[in-house]
């Protein structure tokens, strides 16, 4: 009954979508009845009930482990613990899938529900585009991907779920990823809104910078837990693979920084109209576009795309449709969008586009290395692989300089201002990045180019990201501008981290026998013996471990997991925090003569990488909370008056 | 006699392998000396694992990928150049192995991508721009 009610609700849901979509365009005519919008709006509601009651099936079925549901039956078992029996909902495509619209169903839900400032025929129109999205969306899920398909026969037991996502990590990345990911929807629709009724203004910024705001603050924590997650679970150390679905994540994570950028501009200044219509079609898209690439199978191989054409079609499909649709609408509608105000190259402004400009190449060079190699081996046959190398070459120096530039720009006064005046501006932090400059020169010349400048840049843009409160009140800057300064100091800090890591990172790989110790970094670690030991679904082998720096010591338990269903070895990692860094140790098989194989990794200050990232989503939280709260005072300032 | 072929042929296989094969240690173990290994572990950064899903040899724990690691640790610690040695590994595995497209015409869109796509991002943004009044 439950999966049959899951897959009633959601298709109450398509036809809500459908009919929104209908309302919506009544709504949006000059002419239209005030009637419509209240009923848009409370068809919006439901769809997001609908499509939330859908979902929350889901869950339930995996809960109660119903193998007569396909899904379940291939992707759980009745021995999994109940956190990743639920997760495990959203661990597989069909799941992952109905995430995605039920995020675009609330999102739609809360602009409906809570958008007071849009004008009514733009509200109408915004919701009328994110009604139409979600009927796609909800048409793929039910010809092309249903969740709640039934089994003639349940099996005994299920699958299982693949051991690497048995973490919980999976419980937390996903669906944060995917409030941003799909969130950003809503940039989508307030753009196509506006261009529907021609209101591209200052009100319209206002009252799309928020959303936008909510929707990066997520996508930027969901990427910073899941660059945390690879780098505990995968038990190489790394933190950063440029593997295309990573890409796929951090392509609206760009374009939706350049749009919260550019939608200042337009808000604050009337300028940049076009640029911030561009780049909120431009994000969303992104995200279909990295939907479309891990979901249609195209990265396994070309050619599975081609094998199960379904899936990939149809998306490609909804793609060409919504991106298509909206960049059509918006060349039919430039001419009459006015151009927003000039100003000067040297401005906050001037600086401002160059973010946008930096940001938007960085996006190009991510995009056409992640789509070129599928291209050219569809096109000619021919394989090549496009990975760390390019990206770091191609996007490395681009991303380096918009930092240096990030560190400059809100030293800068709106409207105009004097190169001279400027310089003496940024005076304080370009004399400590040059002192950082002399000092790794000195004391480590051998750590390579891009560390370099990343440590340099990180200690100039550090302070000067802070430099915007000098002088001021601190309990009087408005807390916006102090989610400014958290987030760009974030920027900094996770460079940091990041230059760190790569600089002085010490790696060990020893076999020991049991009672032998090897170095690595500072540390002596010690392989104090080996044991077996058994989870809920799984089987391992521990090592006891010792490390010791100086006189304090502390242990560590690294484990090589054996899971039955389906049958798979997992190495678990254990690391340590220390005030300095991480020390990372893994273990690995036995050599023939009885030792065991570990890799230890000593890396300083590389929790950086993750504070910096969280300190980048606090900064759009306290921009966030900032923004509310004036709008709020001076919403009562007008009352009053 | 087929069989008898067939069962020669699976005979032979190991020991014909073993002659090829780097010492297996060598998959997670260091070379002796800090440079070569260094230029070793920065190679196998730019190697692709052909059996993994965007994973380089050198965080894989892909059997393949443990077998390359021994194979470039052993031809870096012979003193073979890591150039040389990432080009005897493309003509073995195909272009795909490397990570890190090389100049050729299938590559060459690749490299004039961002500066292209930099200078029509420019052009788009002097239109923002207020010329200055001289």
């Amino acid at each position: 009954m439950i999966a049959e009610f899951g897959l009633a609700a959601l298709w109450l849901a398509a036809a809500l979508g459908l009919l929104q979509l209908l309302l919506a365009s009544a709504a949006a005519r000059a002419e239209g009845p005030a009637v419509a919008l209240r009923s848009v709006r409370a068809v919006a509601g439901v769809q997001g009930l609908m499509a939330g009651l859908s979902f929350a099936a889901l869950l339930l079925l995996f809960w109660r482990t119903d193998l007569s549901v396909a899904l379940v039956a291939a992707n759980s078992h009745s021995s999994k613990p109940l956190l990743y029996k639920l997760s495990g909902a959203w661990g597989n495509h069909e799941g992952s899938m109905l995430l995605w619209v039920t995020v675009l169903a609330l999102a739609g839900a809360a602009v409906a529900l809570l958008e007071r400032r849009l004008s009514d025929r733009t509200l109408a129109a915004t919701l009328g585009a994110q009604g139409a999205i979600a009927a796609g969306f909800y048409a793929f899920l039910l010809f092309a991907s249903n969740p709640f398909a039934r089994l003639a026969q349940a099996p005994p037991d299920g699958q299982g779920l693949n051991p690497l996502l048995q973490d919980p990590g999976l419980a937390f990345h996903p669906p944060t990823l995917y409030l941003g990911y799909v969130g950003i929807s809503v940039a989508f629709s307030f753009a196509v809104g506006a261009l529907v009724t021609r209101e591209v203004n200052p009100v319209f910024a206002r009252a799309m910078r928020p959303w936008v705001l909510g929707a990066w603050t997520m996508l930027t924590l969901g990427i910073v837990a899941g660059s945390y997650w690879a780098y505990y679970e995968l038990g190489w150390g790394g933190w950063w693979f440029w593997d295309p679905v990573e890409n796929a994540s951090l392509m609206p994570w760009l374009a939706a920084t350049a749009l919260l950028h550019s939608v200042t501009v337009l808000a604050a200044r009337d300028g940049l109209r076009a640029w911030t219509i561009v780049l909120a079609v431009v994000a969303f898209s992104m995200s279909m576009v990295g939907t479309f690439l891990v979901r249609s199978g195209i990265l396994t191989s070309v050619h599975s795309f081609a094998v199960d054409p379904a899936r990939g079609t149809f998306i490609l499909a909804l793609l060409l449709l919504y991106i298509g649709g909206a960049l059509l609408l918006f060349g039919l509608r430039i001419g009459t969008v006015r151009a927003g105000r000039q100003f000067e190259a040297v401005s906050r402004e001037g600086a401002l586009v160059a973010n946008n400009l930096l940001l938007s190449t960085i996006l190009g060079v991510v995009l056409f290395g992640t789509l070129y190699p599928l291209a050219l081996e569809g096109l000619t046959g021919e394989k090549i692989s496009v990975g760390p190398p390019y990206f770091n070459a191609a996007a490395g120096p681009l991303a380096l300089l918009m930092i240096a530039l990030m560190g400059a720009g809100p030293l800068l006064r709106w409207r105009r201002d004097e190169l001279r005046a400027a310089a003496r501006r940024i005076a304080l932090p370009a004399a400590l990045g040059i002192a950082a400059f002399a000092a790794v020169l000195l004391l480590r010349p051998d750590i390579g180019v891009l560390p370099l400048l990343g440590l340099v840049l990180a200690a100039g843009v550090g302070l000067a990201s802070v430099a915007p409160l000098f002088g001021r009140s601190l309990r009087r800057t408005p807390l916006f501008t102090w989610g400014m300064v958290v987030s760009h100091l974030g920027i900094a800090v996770a460079l940091a981290g990041a230059a760190a890591d790569a600089a002085f990172t010490s790696e060990t790989l020893v076999a020991l026998r049991p009672g032998q110790a090897a170095d690595v970094g500072p540390y002596r670690v010690r392989l104090d013996g080996v044991r077996p030991i058994a989870g809920p679904n799984w089987t391992a082998v521990e090592a006891r471990l010792s490390a010791t720096r100086g006189d304090g010591g502390f242990a560590l338990a690294p484990q090589s997991r054996a899971f039955s269903s389906p049958p798979t070895e997992t190495a678990e990692a254990a690391i340590s925090t220390r005030l300095d860094g991480q020390l990372y140790t893994v273990l690995g098989r036995p050599t023939e003569d009885g030792r065991w194989q570990l890799r230890l990794w000593w890396k300083p200050w590389v929790t950086l990488i993750w504070l910096g990232g969280a300190l980048v989503a606090l900064g759009g939280a306290l921009t966030l909370v900032g923004r509310w709260r004036r709008e709020r005072r001076s919403a009562e300032r007008l009352a009053w008056a | 006699m087929k069989a008898l072929a067939a069962l020669l042929l699976l005979l032979a296989t190991p020991a014909a392998a073993q002659s090829n094969l780097p010492p297996a240690e060598l998959a997670d173990t260091q070379l002796p000396d800090p440079a070569r290994e260094r230029a070793a572990r920065a190679l196998m950064e730019t190697l692709r694992c052909v059996v993994c899903q965007g994973q380089s040899i050198a965080d894989s724990d892909a059997e393949l990928a443990g077998d390359m690691r021994a194979l470039v640790r052993q031809r870096v610690a012979a003193g073979e150049e890591p150039a040389a040695v990432r080009a005897w590994l493309v003509e073995r595995y195909g272009e795909q192995v490397s990570y890190a497209p090389g100049l050729s015409a299938a590559s060459a869109p690749l490299w004039a991508a961002p500066l292209l796509l930099l200078a029509a991002g420019a052009l788009l943004a002097r239109g923002t721009l207020k010329r200055r009044r001289k």
